[in-house]
């Protein structure tokens, strides 16, 4: 896959639709982590529409994003950089190989401390 | 038998890049009664209408189906354009090819298809047209207008110039709107005040013009040229005609503490109070939640003070009805609230204000005299930070889509204001765009910054922490990319502007439509931006969509001019396609006059036994030709089918549909 058809791909897992962005820069106004980070929140949405997706998959900004998801409340355009950062590090796990939930394989791990919703979650992380 | 001939437009290739026109008029000419099909580039063109006027006379055509854009755009003028050679004007049809048809469709085939047969219905329906002649009713030669801004002022002064006679109706005490709260307006920074009192001075002398304060429209009835309005004159338990305006009153009430809304609660006033020194009519006003005597009945010092014996603690509000032939919507705006903007601390610190208490603050007839000071400790700020857009062009729930227009220039002005009266001070405005589309305005923007050295950043604060006497401001600086902590005094949030809240309602009674902002829509956003698609009702000012003063002053003007083409009719020709019912077949059971919204249904009761005894009377229904709006309401509802519409008959309707479904 080339960088313009991973961005795409970022954008269909993140729900993300950074042609709504209109640079007002708020998320970056508001991040906590900013200081911390090589890309910010306000580049993620550039960067995921610009096709240079491969920067960000780089950088450690995706690992130092605190996941607060105040760029995600404060944006008032509705269009969430936060899961950007979120759907990138999905991406990175899934060239991890070997991550994968196999459904036949859930019944032996099966415990009651885990919660119904992580293994909802895993298998929707994890379904490619 | 018909002779009916069709005229297939092009309309450049807004039809005929979709639709062959060739093929449609081809197809059209073999319909039962066509004698003459033809298609053209530009049918509405002078060259096109003559095209239509020749072929009525050669053809001997007795009806005209003309197949182009919807006839809400052009169906007037071919109406005339047929009239013009005898033709009576309700013998033509327009079928909807652009909107409902050509701009729709990829697919040519499928389009040209949809506008044969979209042609077809509309022969048929001339197969069944008879022709109407339109009634004419009087014109009431007064105008009202809702709203006593400066919008509503400007409109007032123009009617009234041309010998009209104007009502304002305004539901503050005081005529001026939001103006009188501004301090000084861009590009020029000539003081507010000075160019507007004398003209709520002009509005309060001028003849013509009858002003209604702490009033509000109740009721609206009746049609363009014709409208009854019920207003509501709210009780201000001060007599108006008595009161001199001395004020004594609100020196000596006791109740000194309630929110001033003149000064946006930024200071307080007297129970009874005059909202400003110019206001006019400078009459006092009770406000009935504060006032002691009006609340308990114990106290009436400003009874005893007033010398004139203008007070009235008894009075009721007042129910007027009076007639008026247009009615001019000047509504205004208010800042929206930013309650749901907890980022921005507005509801936490004092020192955070929208732009317009900023102008209050600035203001010589602000709470501090014109000395900016923060309101929390009344120092003066050294370091002000300013943030532009808050709530405009946001998607989400608590902001407004729209950009608010003003803010671009009125924060300019703010920042080159205090640069100027306060040099020491460090002024930064944080930006998403800087838009300033106006004469001067750019320059003036370009002086704030180059001349004034105002910090214009662009980025957007992220948010505002109170932490002891200081705002901790953090937000983005997008050209130099990084993240600015800035230390403030005062933060000034341009809060976007929204139709006021009276709006929607109004916008209901006078069945005027409104878009999903709740601001008023013209009948046609270019070329009839001051009408709203409700015939006889006007639009000026913000209530139409944000604007400034300059262009809110140039629409008001426009918005006079068309109420006076309209006043200075003496009769207004009808819509002859009116309810009518067949009195044979009605049985007076009400159901239309139930569902009538605009009560042009009565009822009387006739004899119809032909014989002098009158043995055989029966109550019918009976519409008012020149009331009736033609919405077909009454037809649909009627049990019996007696009530029936010209020019939309069930026949001519159903006629329509079987040529449709061939």
């Amino acid at each position: 896959m080339d960088n313009m058809e991973i961005s795409k791909e970022i954008q269909r897992i993140s729900g993300v639709n950074p042609r709504k962005c209109m640079r007002c820069g708020k998320c970056s106004g508001t991040c906590p982590a900013y200081d911390q980070m090589e890309y910010h929140p306000h580049q993620f949405v550039n960067l995921a529409l610009s096709g240079k997706i491969d920067k960000l998959m780089e950088s450690k900004s995706i690992y130092t994003c605190l996941s607060c998801f105040a760029c995600v409340e404060r944006c008032p355009r509705g269009v969430e950089p936060a899961n950007i950062i979120e759907a990138v590090r999905l991406w990175k796990i899934r060239q991890q190989n070997q991550n994968h939930l196999v459904a036949d394989q859930i019944p032996a791990m099966l415990d009651e401390e885990i919660p119904q919703q992580a293994l909802v979650s895993a298998f929707r992380k994890y379904k490619k | 038998m018909q002779r009916i001939g069709v005229f297939v437009c092009h309309c450049g290739t807004n039809i005929a890049a979709t639709v062959d026109v060739k093929k449609v008029a081809e197809t059209l000419l073999q319909e039962p009664g066509v004698v003459y099909a033809t298609d053209y580039q530009y049918m509405c063109s002078e060259a096109g209408q003559n095209m239509i006027k020749d072929a009525i006379k050669a053809q001997n055509l007795t009806g005209v189906v003309i197949c182009s854009c919807s006839p809400r755009m052009h169906e007037a003028t071919f109406r005339k354009a047929v009239a013009a050679v005898g033709m009576n004007p309700y013998m033509l049809e327009v079928a909807n090819i652009r909107e409902q048809c050509s701009w729709i469709h990829k697919n040519i085939e499928e389009a040209t298809e949809k506008a044969i047969i979209l042609g077809r219905a509309a022969v048929a329906k001339v197969h069944l047209n008879a022709p109407l002649i339109a009634g004419q009713t009087p014109v009431t030669k007064r105008a009202l207008v809702i709203g006593g801004g400066i919008a509503g002022i400007q409109c007032a002064l123009d009617i009234a110039d041309a010998g009209y006679q104007v009502d304002i109706v305004e539901k503050e005490p005081t005529v001026g709107g939001k103006m009188t709260k501004i301090d000084k307006t861009f590009p020029t920074l000539d003081c507010s005040s000075c160019i507007l009192t004398p003209k709520m001075v002009d509005v309060a002398q001028n003849e013509n013009i009858k002003i209604y304060s702490y009033s509000e429209v109740e009721s609206v009835k009746g049609f363009v040229g014709n409208f009854t309005v019920g207003i509501k004159r709210k009780a201000r338990y001060v007599k108006e005609d008595i009161c001199t305006g001395c004020g004594l009153c609100t020196e000596k009430c006791p109740q000194k503490k309630v929110p001033n809304d003149y000064n946006l609660g930024l200071d307080t006033k007297r129970a009874i109070y005059i909202p400003f020194a110019q206001a006019v009519p400078k009459v006092a006003t009770i406000d009935a939640d504060y006032c002691t005597m009006l609340k308990t009945g114990k106290c009436g010092v400003c009874s005893k003070i007033c010398t004139a014996g203008a007070i009235d603690y008894t009075q009721q509000d007042e129910h007027l009805e009076e007639q008026y032939g247009a009615i001019v919507v000047a509504t205004g705006y208010n800042p929206i609230k930013l309650d749901a903007f907890d980022e921005f601390a507005y509801s936490q610190s004092p020192d955070v204000v929208t732009s317009l208490e900023f102008e209050r603050l600035m203001s010589a007839s602000g709470p501090n005299g014109g000395h900016l000071v923060r309101p929390s400790d009344h120092k003066e700020p050294k370091t002000i930070v300013f943030v532009q857009c808050v709530g405009s062009r946001s998607t989400v729930e608590c902001g407004k889509p729209y950009c608010s227009k003003i803010c671009c220039m009125y924060t300019c002005k703010h920042a080159m204001l205090c640069r100027e009266k306060y040099p020491d001070t460090e002024v930064y405005v944080f930006y998403i765009d800087v838009r300033t589309p106006g004469k001067n305005y750019d320059e003036f923007y370009r002086r704030a910054v180059e001349e004034y050295d105002v910090h214009y950043i662009k980025g957007m604060v992220g948010k505002v922490c109170p932490e002891g006497d200081k705002l901790k401001v953090q937000a983005s600086d997008l050209l130099t990319n990084e993240q600015l902590h800035i230390d403030a005094d005062m933060v000034v949030l341009a809060a976007a502007i929204e139709a006021d809240k009276s709006a929607r309602p109004l916008a209901t009674l006078l069945t005027a439509s409104m878009d999903t902002n709740d601001f008023f829509t013209e009948a046609h956003a270019k070329l009839r931006p001051v009408e709203s698609p409700t015939a006889g009702v006007f639009l000026a000012g913000c209530a139409q969509g944000p604007k400034d003063i300059p262009e809110t002053v140039t629409q008001a003007g426009a918005c006079a001019s068309k109420v006076i083409g309209l006043l200075a009719k003496d009769h207004l020709v009808g819509n002859p396609c009116v309810a009518h019912s067949d009195e044979m077949m009605c049985n007076g059971c009400s159901t239309c006059a139930n569902v009538c919204p605009y009560g042009a249904i009565t009822y009387e009761t006739k004899d119809f036994s032909r014989r002098k005894d009158g043995t055989l009377m029966r109550r019918v229904a009976s519409v008012n030709p020149a009331v009736c709006q033609g919405c077909g309401c009454c037809t649909v509802a009627c049990p019996s089918g007696a009530m029936d519409l010209y020019g939309f008959s069930t026949k001519q309707i159903m006629s329509e549909v079987d040529a449709i479904c061939k």
